[in-house]
């Protein structure tokens, strides 16, 4: 298979972008991402988004927004893993590339989610659970993860200022992030006395309810090389993927997240590195245990000592694996299509060298972990200069 | 010169706790308490509505104005909770306060922002010189689902305003009024539903601040004024938060917004709400202070107002029961139970 190169980039403010509409975020993001890599002419588009039906009543997005973007008669294929529907994007072009199909294929994630109130908002995010056998019941997912707390905490001792940490920590990092829907900084006692949303997930544990989209555009090494122009080129080292039981009861340990690992493995082996030899990560940390398990899982640290690993600072921004310097989906927002799109983004900026204030210095390779649902489906992407 | 010659307000004695409402439901108090800036709101009695209440504050209006209600030539009130659908409030109003027959008379409908479309209209009619005196009202018994965000908020009371031009009579003289409005659905009910619906977080930055904002900064810049040159400033009150957000992004001060500020402990008027703040704030101003009110309906527009106090206000104020007497004296607490039987929540068939 062929090298691919990651060679152009576009996001803008995310937030509750109330004047706009799912295809205008979008277009602003695809068209950044072609102007950044000098780009008017693609082969393909993938668009992640989760639920545009339930969102906007709008299906049917190849179309629509290749459209948009002045590409009529392009193929665009819209994906879908729920919340992994951005790093289903990028590994769908990258595939496509890397088979030899294509040379430059844009990979873009959008969700516009504050069209809809806060009900019908937790109802749509509800459809990525079982609905047989978990939405039905009336769970939804700040229940679901904080069942996954709970087991934590019982299991190894994981407190809940362990993961008021997690909140901290990537708010602090999102502070530094001028397109982060909430770049503020918050503390523990304010995580702690937050209004309670599903014991022990306080709301400021949670990841907001967002608009946004990201866009990046995949080239192969010879095209990367042409357009380079002494920018240092970022390749997509190793690309994993795997699925688990889409239901949380039907796992064997409520607190591992299986198809994170198999992703993972699978991109270190392609990537040929290991967990240590990592300079920065962003990870799905769509409530504050989720980050805590997801470290686990890419093995960061052992398992089990995901809440410690926090309290040891093991991964803040100048820790030994910085996580989720962007802000994460906790301070960043998590527009859910988008999020996938928008981690691959920030590790590749870090790469290049140009992520401002919040650059890991030096950093040389990266990671990406994108979930769908309570770990029903994980996407990891291995990112490197070349 | 045309202003206001006359003022009433009325809120009904009864209340309920934010914490009395979110035991039945099951909610976290503190959240709503904190989040928006509410502590209790008033519920009318099982015999009040919009138009008892409307009669209550015009009662008021007229003994401050000092003039007979057969010289008012229009009754407006705004309300989101006339009790009929078809046939008008203001013909009772009329009626009960003796303005009958010669007047002109309807009700107005614009969400929350109703009853200054009231005070617009019979202050636009006097300065036309087609009346000499109008009454303007704005009055609420004002809806919210159960357990929803908004039965929290949602209270009752009523306000109103008697327009003239005779100088000697002028307690606030009207200097500037303008408007905003767009097409923003942030919160409407329909024909033969009981409860608003809302919008959740739409309506406060691209609704109630864009539209409350964008009045402000419109009439201040039309006037030559800023926040400084203002002793008193009104917004209309959702909840507590709002009123006060939208003060702070303007530059006025908890000083300049505090005796208005009501709904803490009042709840939302609705259609009352911006002008029951008003009454508050002539309450305890003098001669020349200048006062900024900016209303707010859904929908969405808000209407500004910029207002100065004459001497006279120092005659007129002690006749007729004062806003925050109503507010914070006689209280009668009641319990979720007697709520819902109150506000007609139960169902006997």
């Amino acid at each position: 298979m062929r090298d691919v190169a990651v060679i152009g980039l576009g996001m803008r403010k995310w937030g509750e972008l109330w004047e706009q509409s799912l295809r205008t975020i979008f277009t602003e993001a695809a068209i950044d991402a072609l102007d950044d890599a000098g780009v008017d002419r693609i082969d393909s588009m993938y668009i992640g988004c989760m639920s545009g039906g339930l969102f906007v009543g709008q299906e049917h997005l190849g179309s629509m927004l290749a459209d948009y973007l002045g590409q009529r008669s392009l193929p665009a294929t819209r994906v879908e893993s729920a919340c992994a529907s951005g790093g289903l994007a990028v590994k769908s072009a990258y595939y496509e590339i890397a088979s030899g199909a294509s040379d430059v294929v844009l990979a873009a994630g959008v969700e516009k989610m504050t069209d809809v109130d806060g009900n019908a908002s937790t109802y749509a995010l509800a459809t990525a659970s079982d609905q047989e056998y978990e939405a039905y019941h009336g769970v939804t997912f700040p229940g679901l993860y904080a069942m996954i707390a709970h087991a934590h905490m019982k299991k190894y001792g994981t407190t809940k200022e362990q993961l008021a940490q997690v909140a901290v920590k990537n708010h602090a990092n999102g502070s530094r992030n001028p397109l982060a829907q909430y770049p503020y900084k918050v503390d523990v006692k304010t995580v702690l006395e937050s209004t309670l949303i599903a014991d022990p997930l306080h709301i400021l544990d949670c990841s907001p309810i967002t608009d946004g989209a990201a866009a990046v555009l995949l080239a192969s090494m010879d095209v990367a090389k042409k357009l380079a122009k002494g920018r240092p080129i970022v390749r997509i080292a190793g690309v994993g993927h795997s699925t688990d039981t889409i239901a949380l009861h039907a796992r064997k340990d409520l607190t591992f997240l299986e198809a994170t690992q198999h992703a993972a493995r699978k991109a270190y082996d392609m990537a040929k590195c290991g967990p240590g030899e990592l300079d920065l990560v962003e990870l799905h940390d769509c409530f504050t245990i989720a980050e805590i398990c997801v470290i686990e899982a890419l093995g960061l640290c052992e398992r089990g000592q995901g809440g410690k690993a926090i309290d040891q600072k093991l991964t803040t921004a100048d820790g030994k694996i910085p996580v989720n310097v962007s802000g994460g989906l906790k301070s960043k927002g998590h527009p859910v299509g988008a999020t996938g799109v928008a981690q691959i983004l920030e590790v590749a900026k870090h790469l290049r060298g140009e992520a401002g204030e919040r650059q890991v210095k030096g950093a040389r390779r990266g990671l990406t972990q994108n979930m769908g649902g309570t770990g029903g489906s994980s996407i990891v992407h291995i990112l490197e200069v070349c | 010169m045309v202003g206001i010659i006359g003022y009433g307000a009325y809120i009904p004695r009864f209340r309920i706790k934010v914490e009395e409402i979110a035991k039945v439901w099951g909610a976290d108090a503190p959240s709503y308490k904190k989040g928006l800036m509410l502590q209790e709101k008033s519920v009318p009695g099982p015999d009040q509505d919009t138009i008892t209440m409307s009669v209550e504050a015009a009662k008021s209006a007229l003994v401050r104005a000092g003039i007979p209600a057969r010289e008012l030539g229009a009754i407006y009130i705004g309300s989101e909770s006339h009790p009929y659908a078809v046939k008008p409030s203001g013909t009772v109003v009329a009626e009960a306060i003796g303005a009958t027959p010669d007047l002109h008379c309807v009700d107005f409908e614009f969400a929350c922002k109703a009853g200054a479309e009231a005070m617009f209209v019979t202050y636009g009619l006097v300065k036309a010189g087609e009346i000499k005196y109008g009454l303007g009202i704005g009055a609420d018994t004002s809806q919210g689902c159960p357990g929803d965000a908004l039965e929290y908020s949602a209270a009752a009371g009523a306000a109103a305003y008697i327009m003239g031009a005779d100088k000697d009579k002028i307690v606030a003289e009207i200097l500037y009024t303008n408007s905003y409005m767009t097409d923003t659905p942030d919160f409407w009910r329909r024909e033969y539903q009981h409860y608003p619906r809302h919008a959740g977080r739409f309506t406060g930055e691209p609704a109630y601040f864009k539209h409350v904002l964008g009045a402000a900064e419109r009439i201040m810049s039309m006037a030559g004024m800023s926040a400084k040159d203002f002793t008193y400033a009104v917004f209309h009150q959702p909840n507590g938060k709002f009123p006060d957000r939208a003060g702070k992004m303007l530059g006025f001060s908890r000083e300049q917004t505090g005796p208005g500020w009501l709904s803490p402990t009042l709840g939302n008027t609705y259609s009352g709400a911006s002008p029951l703040g008003l009454t508050a704030s002539l309450d305890v101003a003098k001669k020349g202070d200048k006062i900024l009110m900016v209303s707010y309906g859904s929908g969405a527009g808000s209407d500004g107002f910029i207002l100065e106090v004459t001497s006279r206000i120092e005659e007129v104020r002690d006749l007729a029961p004062k806003t925050r007497t109503q507010l914070e004296e006689n209280k009668t607490y009641i319990d979720y139970g007697t709520y819902v039987k109150y506000r007609g929540k139960i169902r006997k068939e």
